[in-house]
C-alpha cells in the first residue's frame, strides 16, 4: 500500500476512486492526500476531517452532510488570490492535484471561531431577528448594521480582483434532453437513442450514473456501478448522442429553452475555459433528476459526524471511504437499514440501528443492536459527534450519524412553469403535478418511483414515449434484470420536546423553534414563514430544508402537508456564477465600440474621446502647452468662427427613404411639412411621439425625385429607425416607401467657418459649383471630388457659420478628414471635437439632447409654428391638448450670469429674486451651459414659464447639489449672429 | 421564447423588441369630430389581460419586420404570428368599406351590371 493511503486514516477498499493516481491537496494549510475521482469532501472524510465549516448565523461548528449539490454546511472557499471561489460545495468539487481550500464563516481559528459567542445568544437572535433589532434609526444601516452583519453573518469572500478564467457561452439544439444519469436517465437515454433521436444527456456529476455508483445493487448480473458504466459506453458509442457531464440544467424556460451551466474546468482552469453557459433547444425532456434525502430535526442534530444515509452510502460504495468508524443510523424508513448492510458488507461498525417505527419486521446485520420507536432527543461531541442520547435515556457511542428522514422527489424543473408539486402519501413527498413545462416527461424518483427495477422500466417507457411522440418508431428494448428493494416508510418529521438547536435549514441556521416562533407571531403561510425565518433562502435552496420544514409547520397549525402547500422552486437548480451567464461581454467587450472612418487619423492627433452610446467622438484636440480642456475648446471655438473648423459627424443616425410616397411618408412622419421640399433641397424636421411630445429632431434632403436623406441625432439613431419601420409597416402600409440605415455606410464631416467654402473649392471637380448662387443655404446634392469620388454635400449649419456637411462612402472617411486638413492648412483649418460643437449650438441657440429630453414640446422650443396644422402628422391631435398649450408654459431661453466671471451648472432651478428657495417658487431650469469664448462670459439655455416675454429679466439660477445661488440675466437663445448673416453668406 | 416569423421560421424572442398592444395599428382618424378623445384613448388606454394578447414585436436583429403575435401572456404560448402590415392593409380596407358605404354599394351595382352585361353577349 502506498504512503498516500497510509495516510488517509478511513481509506477503506472498493469505489470508484484511482488508487494509483494520488493526488495531494491543502486544507486551511494543511496538507493531505486524496485519489483521482474523489470529491473534496470525500478526501478530507477519508483523511478523517469533520469540522469544515461554521454555520452562518450561530458559527456552531458544521461538517459534511451530504454528497451531492444539495449540500448545506460544507461550503468552502477553494483557490488563492484571483482564482478564489467562495462558497463552493466541497460535496460536489472534483478533487485535483494542488488545490487549495479553506473553511469560511470564523472569526480566528476554525477550532476556536471567536463569533461562536452568537450560539450563546441564541435566544436573542431567532426569526425575525433582524427586522426587530434593526429598525432605527436609519442611518445606522448604511455605517454600523449592515457593515456589522455583512462581516458577521457572510459566508465566502471575493477576492476583489478580476476573474483570472475565461467563460462562454453556446447553444445545442437536440430531439431529446435528458437530465439526470442514474438508472432512469439511462434507460431513458438507451431507449430513445436506439430509436433515432438526437439526445444530450446531462448530468451535474463528473462521474455519471447518479445513484448506481452510490448503491450496492445489482442489474443484469453486474454491480450497479458496471451497469453503470456498460450503459455509458454505449451510449458513448453512437453518434446521436451527446454526453454531458459536470453540465447542471439549471432552469426550465418557455418553448423547449433549457439553461445549463458545463463546469468545464471548474479549479484548474488556470485561465483558460472554467464554465460554458449553454442554451438548449430540444423538443422533448425527460427529468430524470431522481430524489433528495431530508434529515430529522432533534436537538443538536448538526454536529460534524451527522450525515444523511443515503450520503454515507455514497462515501461508502463510491469513494470507499468510511465515514466513520462506529456508525449510529437513525431512520424512519427503511432506507436506513440498507445503509446498515452496506456499512457491514464495508467493514465499518454499526452501533445502533434506531427506527422511529413500532411495527415493522426487518432484519439487522449480524450483530447490530436495533431499538425500534426509537428517537434521539440529544447528542454530544463539540467540535465532532462523539454520541447519541436516545428518548429512552441510553448513550450510543458514535463518531457518525447516517439520518433518513425519507427522500422527496427532486421536482425543481418541473415547477419552472407555474407547475405545483402534488403530496403523494405514499412516499411521504412532494412529485411533479400538472403544468409541466411544455414537452417534459418526469420519469424515475424525480416521479415518486423509489426503486430500482421500477426505476429502470419507468425510464425505459419514458425514452419510447419520447420518441413515440417526436414520429419515431421506439426502440423494442428488454428492461434489465434487478430487483425492487423494500421502501416504506413512515412520516416523522422532528423529535418532540427537543427543539432546543435542532435545526432543519443547516445553511440558513433556521430551527424548529423559529419555525414555532414564526407561527406564533402569525406568520403561517410557506410564503410568509419562508421570508420571516429565511428558511430555504440560502444559496442551497432550501433542497432538504423545504419539506421537513413545512411538514413541521403542518404539524403545529394542525393541517396536514397537503394543505400547507409549498413554496415555488424557481430557477436557477444551483447558483450561476455571473461571470458565466457574461461569458465573454466582460470589460471592454461588454459591448461593440464603434468607431467612426476618422478615428484613426484623430487617435495620431491626441484626440480625447467621449463615449457617446456605442460611439467613441472625439471631444477635443489638445494641442502642445494646453494643459486644461478649456483652452482647447476655446481655441477650437474661436478658430472656427475666424477661419474654417472640422467635425466629424459620422455618427448621427442617416436613413435613406425611398419610393413613390417618400413624401407623402415624411409629411406624416414630420409635424412640420415635406411636401413641396424640392429636388436639391434640405429642410430641418421636427419629428414628434403620438403623444405630442418632440422626439427627435435633424434635417432631410431630397436627393432625387423619389429619394431621399434622413438625418437624426445619433442618440435616437436606432429608436427613430424603429418609429419610422412602424409608421411604414402598422400605420401607412398603403405607401410606397422603403427604408434603410446608412448610419454606417456613409462618413460624414461638417466643414464649417467664413472659409469653409474656400477649402471645398479645393476638393471639388472642375464642373462644379458651390458659389452661394449655385449652391445656397439649405442646398444639397452629389457632387464629384478628389478626381471622380461621389461625394454628397449639404449645406446646413449647426454651428451658425456658414457651413457644409460632406457625406462620402465610409471607406473614403479617413482619406476625406486627411484630404480635408491638407486642404485647409492655408487657411489654419482647426479640427474640432463634440464640446466645441456644443458650445457654437449653445451660442447659436440650437437644441440638442438636453432640451430634447422627451418632456418638451416645440412650443416650449419656440418651434410651436412648425407644427403644421393642416395635414395628419404623428403627435399632432395630441400636441393640442389643453396643458400643452398653456399661457404660461415653460419657454426657451438663453441666460447670462450677471457677473460674468461665474461659471454656470446645467440642472439648476430658476427662483426670483427674494423668493425663498422651496419647489413651489421653482420657475423652470437650466437645461445646456457652456463658456463662449466670444461673450467671454458662461451662457445657457434653459426653460422658464412665459420665458418669451421676459428676456432682460434677472432671476437666481439656484443649484443645491453644487452649492450655487447666483443671479442670471435671461435673453434670446440665440447669443450670435441671430440674423444668420453668417450662414447665408 | 421562440415566435415563428411567417418569413424566417423559429426565431428566438432575444432577435425582437417589443412594442406592446397592437391596437397601435389602428390610429385614429384626425379629422373626426372625436378625435381628441379618439387620440387620448389610442395613446393610453390598454387591455392589461391574463391570457391571450394581440402584441407588436419588431424583428430589430433580423428583417425588420414588425409582426402581430398573439401570445398568451400566462404561458408565454404563442398562438399566432403575422405580419402587421398585412393586419393593418385589412383594418384600413374594412374601415374604408365602412366609411364608404356607397361607394361600395357603387361598385356592386357596376359589378352586376358587368355579369348582365356579358350575360347578354
Amino acid at each position: 500500500m502506498s504512503a498516500a493511503s497510509l495516510s488517509q486514516k478511513n481509506r477503506i477498499t472498493g469505489g470508484l476512486v484511482d488508487r494509483n493516481q494520488p493526488l495531494g491537496f491543502r486544507f486551511d494549510g494543511q496538507h493531505y492526500t486524496g485519489f483521482a475521482g474523489d470529491t473534496l469532501a470525500s478526501a478530507l472524510l477519508a483523511n478523517n476531517v469533520r469540522l469544515v465549516g461554521r454555520s452562518f448565523k450561530y458559527h456552531r461548528p458544521r461538517g459534511i452532510l451530504t454528497a451531492g449539490s444539495e449540500e448545506p454546511s460544507a461550503l468552502v472557499t477553494i483557490g488563492d488570490g484571483a482564482h478564489q471561489d467562495p462558497n463552493s460545495r466541497a460535496t460536489t468539487a472534483e478533487l485535483f492535484d494542488g488545490i487549495s481550500a479553506k473553511s469560511q464563516t470564523k472569526m480566528g481559528l476554525l477550532s476556536f471561531d471567536l463569533m461562536a459567542v452568537n450560539d450563546f445568544l441564541s435566544p436573542l437572535l431567532g426569526a425575525g431577528f433582524y427586522y426587530k433589532t434593526f429598525m432605527w434609526p436609519a442611518a445606522f444601516w448604511e455605517k454600523i448594521y449592515e457593515p456589522i452583519i455583512r462581516k458577521a453573518a457572510g459566508l465566502g469572500s471575493l477576492s476583489g480582483l478580476a476573474d483570472p478564467d475565461q467563460y462562454d457561452k453556446g447553444y445545442l439544439h437536440c430531439d431529446l434532453l435528458v437530465i439526470g444519469s442514474g438508472p432512469s436517465g439511462l434507460m431513458a437515454a438507451l431507449a430513445a437513442a436506439k430509436s433515432g433521436l438526437q439526445i444530450i444527456l446531462a448530468d451535474e456529476d463528473f462521474c455519471l450514473g447518479g445513484r448506481l455508483n452510490a448503491e450496492r445493487q445489482e442489474i443484469d448480473g453486474m454491480e450497479s456501478a458496471s451497469f453503470a458504466e456498460s450503459s455509458l459506453a454505449k451510449l458513448a458509442a453512437m453518434d446521436n448522442v451527446r454526453i454531458m457531464s459536470k453540465t447542471t440544467i439549471f432552469g426550465a424556460f418557455d418553448h423547449g429553452c433549457y439553461g445549463a451551466l458545463e463546469r468545464v474546468n471548474e479549479h484548474n482552469a488556470n485561465g483558460s475555459i472554467r464554465q460554458i453557459f449553454w442554451h438548449i433547444r430540444s423538443q422533448r425532456c425527460i427529468l430524470a433528476a431522481g430524489a433528495t434525502e431530508r434529515p430529522i430535526a432533534f436537538s443538536n442534530n448538526d454536529r460534524p459526524g451527522v450525515m444523511l444515509a443515503g450520503a454515507v452510502r455514497t462515501y461508502v460504495n463510491r469513494f470507499g471511504v468510511a465515514p466513520g468508524k462506529r456508525v449510529a443510523i437513525f431512520t424512519n424508513n427503511d432506507d436506513g437499514w440498507a445503509t446498515a448492510q452496506d456499512l457491514h458488507a464495508a467493514g465499518v461498525e454499526v452501533t445502533a440501528i434506531i427506527d422511529s417505527r413500532t411495527d415493522i419486521a426487518k432484519t439487522p446485520p449480524t450483530g447490530v443492536p436495533t431499538v425500534l420507536g426509537g428517537q434521539i432527543v440529544n447528542t454530544t461531541g463539540r467540535l465532532g459527534l462523539r454520541s447519541v442520547t436516545l428518548n429512552n435515556g441510553t448513550h450510543i457511542p458514535a463518531d457518525c450519524l447516517a439520518v433518513s428522514g425519507g427522500w422527496s422527489p427532486t421536482v425543481h424543473l418541473t415547477c419552472h412553469q407555474r407547475g405545483h408539486p402534488v403530496w403523494n402519501d405514499a412516499i411521504a413527498g412532494f412529485v411533479p403535478g400538472g403544468n409541466l413545462p411544455d414537452g417534459m416527461i418526469v420519469t424515475g424518483a424525480a416521479n415518486g418511483v423509489m426503486t430500482l427495477a421500477s426505476c429502470l422500466q419507468s425510464g425505459l417507457k419514458a425514452g419510447q414515449q419520447a420518441a413515440h411522440d417526436l414520429g419515431f418508431k421506439p426502440a423494442v428494448i428488454k428492461p434489465p434484470r434487478a430487483a425492487d428493494e423494500s421502501f416504506a416508510i413512515q412520516p416523522f418529521w422532528h423529535v418532540k420536546g427537543s427543539d432546543k438547536k435542532a435545526f432543519v435549514d443547516f445553511q440558513n441556521d433556521v430551527g424548529v423553534k423559529d419555525i414555532k416562533q414564526s407561527h406564533r407571531e402569525g406568520f403561517r403561510s410557506v410564503e410568509h414563514l419562508k421570508r420571516y425565518t429565511t428558511l430555504g433562502m440560502a444559496t442551497d435552496q432550501g433542497k432538504i430544508a423545504n419539506i421537513p420544514g413545512l411538514a413541521i409547520l403542518a404539524d403545529i397549525s394542525g393541517k396536514t402537508i397537503a394543505e400547507t402547500g409549498t413554496t415555488i422552486f424557481r430557477p436557477p437548480y444551483t447558483p450561476v456564477p455571473i461571470a458565466a451567464f457574461a461569458g465573454r461581454s466582460r470589460g471592454k467587450d461588454f459591448r461593440p465600440t464603434r468607431l467612426t472612418p476618422s478615428h484613426k487619423w484623430a487617435s495620431a492627433k491626441g484626440a480625447v474621446f467621449v463615449e457617446t452610446g456605442a460611439w467613441l467622438r472625439a471631444q477635443w484636440y489638445p494641442k502642445t502647452g494646453e494643459t486644461e480642456w478649456r483652452q482647447s475648446v476655446d481655441r477650437e471655438v474661436l478658430a472656427t468662427r475666424a477661419s474654417v473648423g472640422i467635425c466629424d459627424v459620422t455618427t448621427l443616425g442617416k436613413i435613406d427613404i425611398q419610393g413613390h410616397d417618400a413624401a407623402a411618408f415624411l409629411n406624416y412622419v414630420y409635424a412640420n411639412g415635406f411636401a413641396k421640399l424640392p429636388i436639391g433641397k434640405t429642410r430641418y424636421g421636427l419629428m414628434l411621439r403620438e403623444d405630442g411630445m418632440v422626439m427627435d429632431d435633424g434635417t432631410t434632403a431630397r436627393l432625387g425625385e423619389t429619394h431621399y436623406v434622413m438625418t437624426t441625432t445619433t442618440a435616437n439613431a436606432v429608436g427613430v429607425f424603429r418609429h419610422l419601420e412602424f409608421c411604414r409597416q402598422c400605420l401607412w402600409p398603403e405607401l410606397d416607401v422603403q427604408l434603410i440605415s446608412i448610419t454606417e455606410q456613409y462618413a460624414q464631416y461638417a466643414v464649417a467657418g467664413p472659409n469653409a467654402r474656400h477649402l471645398l473649392e479645393k476638393l471639388i471637380d472642375s464642373g462644379e459649383d458651390i458659389s452661394n448662387e449655385a449652391f445656397p443655404f439649405m442646398a444639397c446634392g452629389e457632387i464629384s471630388i478628389c478626381g471622380g469620388v461621389k461625394a454628397r454635400l449639404f449645406r446646413i449649419s449647426f454651428s451658425g457659420e456658414l457651413a457644409f456637411e460632406i457625406a462620402v462612402p465610409s471607406r473614403y472617411g479617413d482619406a476625406m478628414i486627411r484630404a480635408l486638413m491638407t486642404a485647409g492648412e492655408e487657411f489654419g483649418v482647426t479640427p474640432y471635437g463634440t464640446e466645441a460643437l456644443g458650445v457654437m449650438r449653445i451660442e447659436k441657440g440650437h437644441v440638442a439632447g438636453n432640451e430634447l429630453n422627451g418632456q418638451t414640446t416645440a412650443r416650449q422650443m419656440g418651434l410651436g409654428r412648425m407644427v403644421s396644422q393642416s395635414k395628419d402628422s404623428i403627435g399632432l391631435v395630441l400636441s393640442r391638448r389643453p396643458e400643452l398649450v398653456r399661457d404660461d408654459d415653460y419657454e426657451l431661453i438663453g441666460l447670462k450670469p450677471v457677473n460674468s466671471d461665474q461659471p454656470l451648472i446645467a440642472g439648476s432651478h430658476f427662483i426670483g429674486i427674494g423668493a425663498s428657495t422651496v419647489a413651489e417658487n421653482d420657475e423652470g431650469w437650466v437645461t445646456s451651459i457652456a463658456y463662449s469664448p466670444h461673450l467671454k462670459s458662461a451662457i445657457g439655455l434653459g426653460y422658464i414659464r412665459r420665458g418669451n416675454s421676459r428676456h432682460g429679466d434677472i432671476v437666481r439660477a439656484v443649484n443645491l447639489l453644487g452649492g450655487q445661488d447666483i443671479k442670471v440675466e435671461l435673453c434670446s437663445p440665440h447669443f450670435i449672429d441671430p440674423e444668420g448673416t453668417r450662414l447665408h453668406g | 421564447m421562440i415566435i415563428n416569423h411567417p418569413h424566417l421560421g423559429p426565431r428566438d424572442a432575444s432577435e425582437f423588441t417589443i412594442l406592446g398592444d397592437a391596437s397601435l395599428i389602428n390610429r385614429p382618424d384626425w379629422q373626426a369630430r372625436d378625435a381628441d378623445d379618439a387620440f387620448y384613448n389610442y395613446q393610453y388606454l390598454r387591455d392589461n389581460p391574463a391570457g391571450l394578447h394581440r402584441e407588436l414585436w419588431f424583428h430589430e436583429q433580423g428583417d425588420r419586420s414588425w409582426l402581430v403575435v398573439t401570445r398568451d401572456t400566462v404561458t408565454h404560448a404563442v398562438i399566432a404570428v403575422a405580419l402587421a402590415s398585412d393586419i393593418a392593409k385589412a383594418a384600413k380596407a374594412k374601415t374604408a368599406q365602412k366609411t364608404a358605404p356607397k361607394k361600395v354599394a357603387a361598385k356592386k351595382t357596376a359589378a352586376k351590371k358587368a355579369v348582365i352585361k356579358r350575360n347578354a353577349t
